[in-house]
């Protein structure tokens, strides 16, 4: 079933004062879906976002919030179907977390903004919903970054919008409330029939809960589309010119930049025993070599951003006789071996020849568990 | 079971008990200030005034000078203290007032010129004469601050601006005191020190309808300045319109100080204090409670003067 479309821009242009920053924006938001923006910083997330809130104007094109054009649409209106949590930091004076998510029945609130009974059912669900009960009576200034980013977002939600813009979202948020905050996001959008637009720096968390995804750099949008179609492999590194290090597309982990030069040290490794002495390696600046692997094995992506030279089996197929000469030759070059595996089956058994062959050399050999 | 409710059954106690200390005050320092003085009234004198029994000399001090006096002091007092508040909130600065900003100056200087110039060649000057020039002045200070507002990215600077004004306002007055004629600056001396004396029951009458007018707009402004508190970004994004309210909140905030400096000087403490003093009793900032509460809080200070 086609769900309502909430929001679209149609060639837009955004920046400051006149000046074209991105150009030829053409996003959609349908209900119930999640849109991210994602991008270097300084690429222009936040500036699509307030040209889309409404908060800068449109340079060109225009944004239409269910085929009305934002201009055209009261601001009263506006703040009953769209609500925002942005980056910028607010101070109010004297205000508890209570009175600040109440501030999100403004536009249903009368002239002096006196909550009715009804009001206030809907500032306490929200607070429910956000877990944020226990603080209401906090002063808002007295909370944590994490804390105050919360009540901001039940703030929004208290203002039962349609469509929610979220700059940034998770930046203060423990891994705990990340996770959290992602699953309500999903959650209300299944279920309460809103869309959500924002921009994360979250890559995993992006690919992980994005029904599309908005990929921002220069002056236009890199890539739109949905995470497996962006996601794919190299593009992060493209996206965000990294050099010092890399992104894994498919585990959606990063890894520092590799130590190059001659290999020191050989690594026999598989099925995840190796990935962190990889890491206490790159951490201790020094190269090493890793065989022998299959492209299928959990140690794989690591080993591939780290080490200097990787020997490795197609995935499901059997080591070969070449891959354990190609290994020992690199072996024999290093001064020592260190062995993170401790068992040894049919498909890896040319791995225990080569541990053999490293003793039957008289090399340094170290057996390494986490 | 109940749904917890947002404001608590203990705010609304506190807000009550803190209205009922406020009011009783203004009570009792009505009643200090219409007795006390040079020729001290005792209660039951006053009591018998107003029953009629006639007292010639009591009649004039009390009908006369001290409870116009009185009766102004709490009136502008009350502006004072409103306009501290209504600048503290748009300048998200607590040490914002219409003195330290330089409004009061501003309006002073216009006074000055008013009073030199005007009696110079009529010998009557009418409050509402005072109230525009003193309005004019403050709007034009007012006028200079916005005006770098927007290319200042810190609101300590635009304070510093405010000061800067000031100075120089009260550079231009000393300049126009230093060459006017002995007995205009004799008015303005004593009109610039901040006093009541002298008020009557025109004056009065004027102040008690600027006040109100101004008074009860700003009430009704309660709502988006309550959204305004949490940013413009904010404000914004709840429907607030934000360049209306900016331009009546500088418009009520500039009519409220004028009046005070029109017939009372310019006076600098209120407009500062008050506010943070009644947030604190409050323990709130909500603009609801807090505009008639800065309202109230007059009394201990303005009266003394």
């Amino acid at each position: 079933m086609e769900e309502r479309e909430l929001l679209h821009t149609d060639g837009l242009s955004v920046g400051y004062h006149g000046k074209e920053l991105i150009k030829e924006i053409g996003i959609s938001l349908k209900m119930g879906e999640i849109v991210t923006l994602i991008g270097p910083n300084g690429a222009g997330k936040s500036t699509i976002l307030k040209t889309i809130a409404k908060q800068l104007q449109e340079i060109c094109g225009s944004v239409y919030v269910e085929n009305t054009r934002l201009c055209e649409l009261p601001e009263k209106e506006l703040a009953k179907k769209m609500s925002i949590v942005f980056t910028e930091r607010i101070t109010p004076e004297l205000m508890t977390v209570a009175d600040v998510v109440a501030m999100g029945r403004y536009p249903y609130t009368g002239g002096l903004g006196i909550l009715t009974p009804k009001d206030e059912a809907v500032v306490a669900q929200c607070m429910e919903q956000i877990r944020i009960s226990p603080l209401k009576e906090r002063n808002f200034m007295s909370l944590s970054d994490g804390q105050k980013q919360r009540v901001l977002l039940a703030k929004a939600l208290c203002q039962e919008p349609e469509i929610l813009i979220l700059d940034e979202p998770t930046s203060y948020l423990d891994v705990k409330y990340k996770l959290e905050f992602l699953s309500m996001l999903q959650e209300m959008t299944r279920k309460k029939k809103i869309g959500v637009l924002m921009s994360l720096h979250e890559l995993d968390l992006a690919e992980r809960v994005s029904d599309k995804i908005v990929c921002v750099k220069g002056k236009n949008i890199e890539h739109y589309g949905m995470p497996e179609e962006v996601f794919t492999d190299g593009f992060v590194d493209q996206l965000y010119e990294i050099t010092d290090g890399t992104f894994q597309e498919k585990s959606g982990c990063v890894e520092l930049k590799k130590c190059g030069g001659i290999p020191e040290v050989f690594v026999i490794a598989g099925n995840g025993t190796g990935s962190f002495l990889f890491r206490q390696l790159q951490r201790n600046g020094i190269p090493f070599a890793v065989g022998i692997l299959g492209k299928n094995d959990i140690d794989y992506p690591a080993a591939e951003a780290l080490a200097v030279q990787v020997i490795a089996a197609e995935a499901y197929q059997d080591f070969e006789r070449q891959h354990y000469e190609a290994a020992k030759q690199v072996m024999c070059a290093c001064r020592k071996v260190i062995c993170c595996q401790t068992v040894f089956g049919s498909q890896n058994v040319l791995n225990r020849q080569l541990l053999q062959e490293a003793e039957d050399c008289g090399m340094e050999i170290e057996l390494w568990q986490k | 079971m109940n749904l917890p409710t947002c404001i608590s059954s203990n705010r609304k106690i506190r807000y009550t008990v803190c209205f009922v200390i406020l009011i009783t005050l203004s009570v009792l320092f009505f009643i200090i200030s219409v007795c006390a003085g040079s020729v001290q009234i005792p209660l039951s004198d006053i009591w018998r005034q107003f029953r009629g029994e006639q007292d010639e000399l009591y009649a004039a001090i009390l009908f006369q000078i001290r409870i116009p006096r009185t009766f102004a002091a709490i009136l502008l007092g009350g502006a004072l203290a409103l306009s501290g508040y209504l600048l503290q909130t748009f300048f998200h600065n607590p040490i914002a007032g219409p003195f330290v900003l330089g409004i009061s100056s501003g309006a002073k200087l216009f006074v000055a010129v008013v009073m030199i110039v005007f009696l110079r060649y009529s010998r009557t000057l009418s409050s509402v004469d005072l109230i525009v020039a003193a309005f004019a002045g403050s709007m034009l200070s007012m006028f200079c601050v916005l005006l770098m507002s927007p290319r200042v990215q810190n609101m300590s600077f635009l304070v510093l601006i405010g000061v800067m004004i000031g100075y120089i306002c009260s550079a231009v007055t000393d300049f126009l005191v230093t060459f006017a004629e002995d007995s205009d600056i004799v008015n303005l001396h004593n009109w610039s020190m901040g006093s009541f004396s002298g008020i009557t029951w025109e004056n009065v009458k004027t102040i008690v309808f600027v006040v109100a007018v101004t008074g009860i707009l700003t009430f009704f402004l309660s709502k988006p300045m309550e959204a305004y508190q949490l940013g413009e970004t904010y404000a914004k994004n709840m429907g607030v319109n934000i360049k209306m309210f900016r331009v009546l909140l500088v418009i009520l905030s500039s009519i409220l100080s004028a009046v005070v400096t029109a017939f009372a000087g310019p006076v600098s403490f209120v407009g500062i204090a008050v506010p943070q003093m009644v947030k604190r009793l409050f323990r709130t900032a909500k603009p609801i409670i807090m505009i008639p509460a800065c309202f109230f809080r007059w009394g201990s200070i303005l009266h003394v003067l």
